[in-house]
């Protein structure tokens, strides 16, 4: 493996080989008939792992090569009317049966019990310590580095008072503390501007459930909505409501 | 011992009084009363009367009424009379044939409105017509390419017009079962419901309004196969639309409104807001007089004939039947919505609504007013029927026995019997008056998608998902 830049230099400076390009062509074309004889003669662990890999690229090779054929072949399916003919006042709805929702009604009660939800947003990268909290310096020499200050959207009680900043670890800028959030409705697809009640949950970590930090995932009172935006960079709270 | 008298004063529902007041026995049964109002008004064939003091019915004499309100015997007493349509119509008991044919569920069935033909629509993209004195296939309809979602009978039961799932609309000549004239394309997505212009307003039968998925509104000209007007300001699907006889259009749509437009020119007249969910259904109190058009359900005969006249007689006979139903006020419109409510409203004078109607359990699939306009029928998927009063929306009775969602309801056109279809494939007629079950008339394989009430009273069609049509008669 070149260490430097010399052969792109010594290129630029003086060109290809005469016959580079030829050559370039002719190798990329023995090294099909290379790979299979290598595949063949290689014995003991090297041949098993080169294997296992050779096969896990067959089969992506032949299921591009299957999606590309069916591209070709697929007028025919449009011209059938689908199956399921429902009136017009059933066509938007999803038809439950009773039956159904009634455990569904159950089912749902126990996951909040639980503290699960089925959530728009199930995978949320977790936000680690360092991105969340950022190191205030205190003291005469500025070496102390106990306190933290909140650097995301947090949401504080109506009742909320400050411990004497002697003793306050973790600092929520004013700036920063939201009461309102725009929740929209998934099936209407209105959205209201409503006060929010509570955190319910913060898919990172409890200690930022506690302090009322609201990130993308978290989980906000009221009707249980799911936040979906990130509010530190946009200025505003934007969640869905969990139906 | 004499007995008690007592002075009355007969008015009727408008508050006109008949006549000066006069004392008759307190016993006095509602048949004496019946003999009493039409001599008063002089009506040469009897006609069957329903009193009322202060909105309870006599049943059985003045004095039992008397009584359990408490009122004096000293006053002049009012006493409101209704007249009850002359005529009768039979409850249907038996399935006189089931109609196979299509290869599909039945998705929309619909009398014409002289209650000749029958016309229904099906997931397998034809329109058929049935032949109701053999109860056999007449034509097939071929041409949609996808599900038939509505049909309409134009109110002189010379065309049908249907709409599909691509958003297409074709015209029928039910005679032929062949197409008319061009097909009306121009919605993007699927029709939702199709409504024609009322006989009275032009007996051409010449524009139908249809609405879509697309939150448009289209009034198509449909002797020149081309759209007239476009009217846009629904933010969602639309849902129903209904040409009122007073040259309005009213319109309902997902995005929880009900719009006014002036058909003349396409401007919207007003907004009628507060439904909390998607508003699913609108029913007019002149719908069924709309829809029959010139004909008289009086005057049905066992066969059923087409009309005759020429147009002029035609749009007489339209105007003076809608002129006396819709009575003194404007039409009144009640919707039915997914937030288990619906609104009873007065769209040509106000915005705010008369009445809110709640007491559903579940999302409100169908109202129907019922043809002299006293009483709303709402259907409903949480398996009940309710009954309301047509003027003031006050709630009156609950008719229960479904055990699945019910889908559709129609009227008998005396408006004394309710016919109703539901997802646990029965039919079920009710009697409104006991506010009973009349007749259960089990048949239908799977779920029941469209009912209809013949507009001559004998026989109702039912089609469902179980791909057949059944006729039913008493």
């Amino acid at each position: 493996m070149p260490q430097n830049e010399h052969i792109e230099l010594h290129r630029k400076r003086h060109g290809y080989r005469l016959d580079h390009h030829e050559r370039k062509r002719k190798k990329e074309s023995r090294e099909v008939h290379e790979r299979s004889h290598k595949a063949r003669k290689m014995i003991g662990l090297k041949a098993k792992l080169y294997h296992k890999q050779r096969h896990a690229e067959k089969i992506q090779m032949k299921k591009t090569i299957k999606m590309h054929e069916q591209r070709k072949s697929k007028q025919k399916d449009d011209d059938k009317t689908p199956e399921g003919a429902v009136p017009a006042y059933l066509l938007d709805r999803e038809g439950q049966s009773r039956a159904k929702v009634l455990s569904n009604m159950i089912k749902q009660k126990r996951k909040e019990k639980a503290g699960k939800w089925e959530v728009p947003l199930p995978k949320v990268r977790a936000q680690g310590e360092t991105e969340v909290l950022k190191v205030i310096r205190t003291g005469k020499r500025q070496k102390k580095a106990w306190k933290r200050m909140v650097t995301k959207v947090c949401f504080v009680g109506d009742g909320f008072t400050r411990k004497p900043p002697k003793y306050e670890r973790f600092i929520r800028p004013m700036g920063l503390r939201f009461k309102k959030a725009h929740v929209t409705h998934p099936e209407l697809k209105a959205t209201f501007c409503l006060p929010i009640l509570g955190v319910k949950k913060n898919p990172s970590s409890s200690l930022y459930t506690t302090l009322g930090v609201i990130t993308k995932g978290t989980v906000i009172w009221g009707k249980y909505a799911q936040v979906t935006n990130n509010p530190e960079n946009d200025g505003c709270i934007n969640a869905v409501l969990l139906v | 011992m004499d007995e008690e008298r007592v002075l009355i004063q007969l008015q009727d529902e408008s508050g006109e009084v008949l006549g000066s007041p006069f004392d008759v026995p307190l016993d006095i049964s509602p048949d004496k009363l019946q003999l009493v109002c039409n001599a008063l008004l002089q009506k040469e064939e009897p006609v069957p009367f329903l009193f009322f003091v202060k909105d309870a019915e006599v049943v059985s004499s003045l004095g039992s009424c008397v009584q359990t309100l408490g009122l004096e015997t000293e006053q002049v007493l009012p006493v409101v009379y209704q007249p009850q349509a002359v005529f009768r119509v039979r409850a249907v008991a038996r399935c006189t044939s089931s109609l196979e044919g299509h290869t599909e569920a039945v998705i929309s069935v619909a009398f014409s409105p002289t209650g000749k033909y029958l016309a229904s629509g099906s997931g397998d993209t034809t329109v058929r017509f049935w032949d109701l004195s053999t109860e056999t296939p007449h034509h097939t309809a071929r041409g949609h390419t996808h599900w038939v979602l509505s049909i309409a009978w134009s109110p002189d039961g010379k065309k049908l017009a249907s709409g599909c799932k691509n958003s297409q609309i074709f015209l029928w000549d039910p005679i032929t079962g062949s197409q008319i004239g061009k097909t009306l394309t121009g919605h993007t997505k699927w029709i939702t419901w199709l409504c024609w212009e009322p006989l009275h307003l032009n007996p051409e039968c010449r524009y139908l309004a249809s609405t879509s998925k697309d939150c448009s509104i289209r009034i198509w000209d449909t002797v020149l196969g081309r759209c007239d007007k476009i009217l846009t300001g629904h933010t969602q699907s639309v849902t129903c639309v209904k040409w009122g006889g007073d040259g309005l259009l009213y319109t309902s749509s997902q995005d929880r409104t009900i719009k006014v437009w002036r058909a003349k020119d396409g401007v919207q007249c007003r907004t009628l807001q507060g439904h909390a969910h998607w508003v699913n259904t609108l029913a007019l109190s002149t719908d069924y007089v709309l829809r029959t058009g010139a004909f008289e359900p009086a005057t049905a005969t066992i066969n059923p004939q087409d009309l005759t006249g020429s147009l002029e007689e035609i749009k007489e006979k339209a105007l003076k039947r809608y002129n006396s139903v819709r009575g003194e006020g404007h039409e009144r419109l009640v919707s039915g919505s997914d937030d288990f409510t619906m609104f009873l409203w007065n769209p040509a004078e106000e915005k705010k609504p008369v009445a809110r109607l709640t007491g559903h359990q579940a999302l409100v699939n169908e109202v129907l007013f019922s043809p002299d306009t006293r009483l709303i029928a709402s259907a409903s998927f949480d398996k009940s029927i309710k009954i309301w009063d047509g003027k003031t929306g006050k709630y009156l009775t609950s008719l229960r026995g479904h055990v699945g969602p019910v889908y559709q309801v129609a009227w008998s056109a005396d408006s004394r019997l309710l016919v109703s279809g539901s997802s646990d494939s029965t039919l079920k007629v009710w009697d409104i008056k006991k506010g009973k079950l009349n007749a259960d008339l089990p048949g239908h394989a799977d779920e029941v998608f469209a009912v209809d009430w013949s507009p001559d009273g004998q026989r109702v069609a039912s089609g469902g998902k179980d791909k057949c049509l059944r006729i039913w008669r008493k």
